[in-house]
């Protein structure tokens, strides 16, 4: 941590409006928090335990939400939907993002256009993209089925069938994976090319390099885009409002998809927050879980010295 | 495999390394010089193909967009497909204002965009200046609960946040959409340039303070313009965020005066099974261009604001 300059003045007058100064430049955000962020949770925490539809005024419900929760069936097929979508999309995101920001870091010709290419489908709006999949997965005349119908293959529903639904949403989001696919790029241009040379004059090839030097060296990139990735998935939304509408047969019902249900089409605020504070609680199990296993593979350079 | 794929020569140094692939036939055959050079060879056009395919599959979805966008109506579906539309039905892109108010659409989205980026810019930077070059009682704490403020769900903030629109009666208006990032902007913005203030050096501070200028003057005039790339990358990320953001608008309004464009194309899938495709593609392929234009123009810093900002662990 850099020291911060003026030497402090022992004047205690002079302290105090050095502390004042820096509450007034991020007053803003202190504003913000306490509005939009401290005040909502806690009143949040207050409508879980009411009855409340916008019309007549909250009602104290007590623990009656969490009992509807323990009994709403569409709950653990949500939970089940979210959680499957969330450890086969992340994972395959990640791997998708790293090989092509690995290609696209060589000193290839052309590199420039293969990373705007790479990168467009990230600038799509996400409901202009949705759409498109939607046509590009159609059953009939989609192009993805006209091409398997050639080979002979046998071709699924996509969206409008349920075993298929979940697996179609994966393969389109895995279509714009541009963010972390940047976000890697930075992080493979800051691996010095020392350490490279160093290891392919110990006689490593290619793949011992990237496997040794390059990765261990990203492990902080592959981390932050993990939990980013994470909390993102664990609240995915537009494609399953759009392309299913969380059929067929509730197959695509994801945790924000029911959360937004039941608060604005059917006004249930109160019983809307408590599933609220149950993804809450998910994610927030599952980013301390990765911080926890973080000691053990994240590596940071700083620490090592 | 990508590894491989590596057709460039082995960086200046390492010439008089014996190479790791001794024994291959390709050497015992050719000899180490000539086995080298063909290898790159077969492994550049090898790392070509796979790349060009891999490019295919990432624009064709935006081709077949454009293309459809240009069809007339009943042919888009037609068994072949046209590759190439036939004839060309520009007047597609006239319909969609007909179709829909675009028009108003595309001022909301960009009165919108603006003036959260704006915003966002403005206070997320006055916020991380703050926390990167000023010392104050609480600031480390404050910092991780900021931190902690990038996991929290934007649904659990979702309801409270509507029940507080509504007693101000913001609902159905653009507010509720920019007017919170003029408090901080995002957490993950404040970060992102936290860290990037943190890297420039403290001597600038020193010497405009040491001149007589102000903090808000040393903030203003010395360190923003220093800023370029990572103030470039947050508004990159800014703009497309708001450009793209759909669940908010669909929460917070609901008349056609106050939808965004995110929204609007979600109203030409009207009813099951009749859905305009072309002029749904050309409203898509409009929407597309403001993202795509700000992207040309400010992808070079793009990288490199990422790369400051210190994510990377380094």
């Amino acid at each position: 941590m850099a020291v911060i300059g003026q030497a402090a003045p022992p004047r205690r007058r002079i302290r105090w409006r050095r502390h004042f100064l820096g509450y007034a430049f991020i007053s803003p955000w202190i504003v913000g928090f306490v509005v939009f962020i401290a005040g909502p949770m806690a009143a949040s925490v207050y409508l879980s335990l009411t009855d409340y539809d916008l019309l007549s005024a909250p009602r104290y419900a007590g623990f009656e939400n969490f009992e509807r929760l323990a009994k709403d069936p569409s709950v653990p097929k949500a939970l089940f939907n979210t959680a499957y979508y969330t450890f086969i999309s992340v994972p395959a995101k990640l791997a998708v993002a790293l090989l092509m920001a690995v290609v696209l870091n060589m000193k290839l010709r052309f590199v420039t256009f293969f990373r705007v290419a790479y990168y467009l489908p990230t600038v799509v709006p996400a409901v202009s993209a949705v759409i498109m999949w939607m046509w590009i997965f159609n059953p009939d005349f989609g192009p993805v089925n006209l091409t398997l119908r050639l080979f002979g293959i046998p071709t699924p529903g996509w969206f409008w069938d349920e075993n298929w639904s979940k697996p179609a949403i994966i393969i389109m989001q895995l279509w714009n994976v541009g963010t972390q696919m940047v976000v890697f790029l930075a992080g493979l241009q800051t691996v010095p090319e020392v350490m490279h040379e160093a290891a392919s004059i110990d006689g490593a090839g290619r793949l011992r390099r990237f496997w040794h030097v390059t990765l261990p060296m990203l492990t902080p990139v592959v981390f932050f885009n993990a939990v980013v990735g994470i909390i993102g998935s664990w609240q995915v939304f537009t494609p399953a409002f759009i392309a299913t509408e969380g059929g067929p047969r509730e197959s695509t019902l994801f945790l924000v998809l029911h959360l937004y249900r039941h608060a604005f089409q059917n006004f249930r605020m109160g019983y809307a927050s408590t599933l609220a504070w149950t993804l809450f609680l998910i994610v927030l199990i599952f980013t301390i879980i990765q911080f926890a296993m973080a000691r053990r593979w994240v590596y940071y350079e700083a620490e090592a010295r | 495999m990508t590894q491989d794929a590596n057709p460039v020569g082995s960086p200046a140094g390492t010439l008089t390394v014996p190479p790791p692939e001794h024994g291959s036939w390709l050497v015992r055959r050719y000899g180490v010089e000539r086995a080298r050079r063909y290898r790159q060879v077969g492994l550049g056009t090898l790392g070509y193909l796979v790349l060009s395919a891999g490019a295919a599959i990432s624009i064709f979805p935006l081709y077949w967009m454009l293309i459809t966008s240009l069809k007339l109506t009943g042919m888009e579906f037609l068994v072949p497909p046209q590759l190439v539309p036939n004839p060309f039905a520009w007047s597609n892109y006239r319909s969609i204002f007909e179709f829909a108010p675009f028009h108003i659409y595309f001022r909301n989205s960009f009165t919108v965009v603006f003036l959260a980026t704006l915003g966002t810019l403005l206070s997320s930077s006055l916020v991380a200046f703050g926390f990167a070059r000023l010392r104050f009682w609480g600031r480390d704490t404050m910092f991780i609960v900021l931190l902690s403020t990038l996991m929290l769900p934007e649904a659990v903030v979702l309801i409270p946040t509507f029940i507080l629109y509504r007693e101000f009666g913001w609902l159905d208006t653009l507010l509720p959409l920019w007017v919170k990032f003029w408090f901080g902007g995002a957490a993950f913005y404040v970060f992102l340039l936290r860290q990037y203030f943190r890297t420039l050096p403290l001597d600038l501070d020193e010497a405009a303070l040491c001149d007589g200028a102000s903090h808000l003057r040393l903030f203003w005039q010395i360190i923003m313009p220093l800023a370029g790339p990572a103030l470039a990358a947050v508004a990159i990320f800014s703009f497309v965020q708001h450009w793209d953001d759909f669940l908010h608008p669909l929460v917070f309004t609901s008349s056609v005066d106050v939808r965004t464009v995110a929204l609007g194309l979600r109203s030409f899938i009207g009813d099951e099974g009749n859905v305009p495709w072309n002029l749904l593609m050309a409203a898509s392929t409009v929407s597309l261009v403001p993202v795509l234009i700000l992207f040309a123009i400010a992808q070079k810093y793009f990288i490199s604001g990422i790369q400051l900002t210190g994510l990377t662990g380094r």
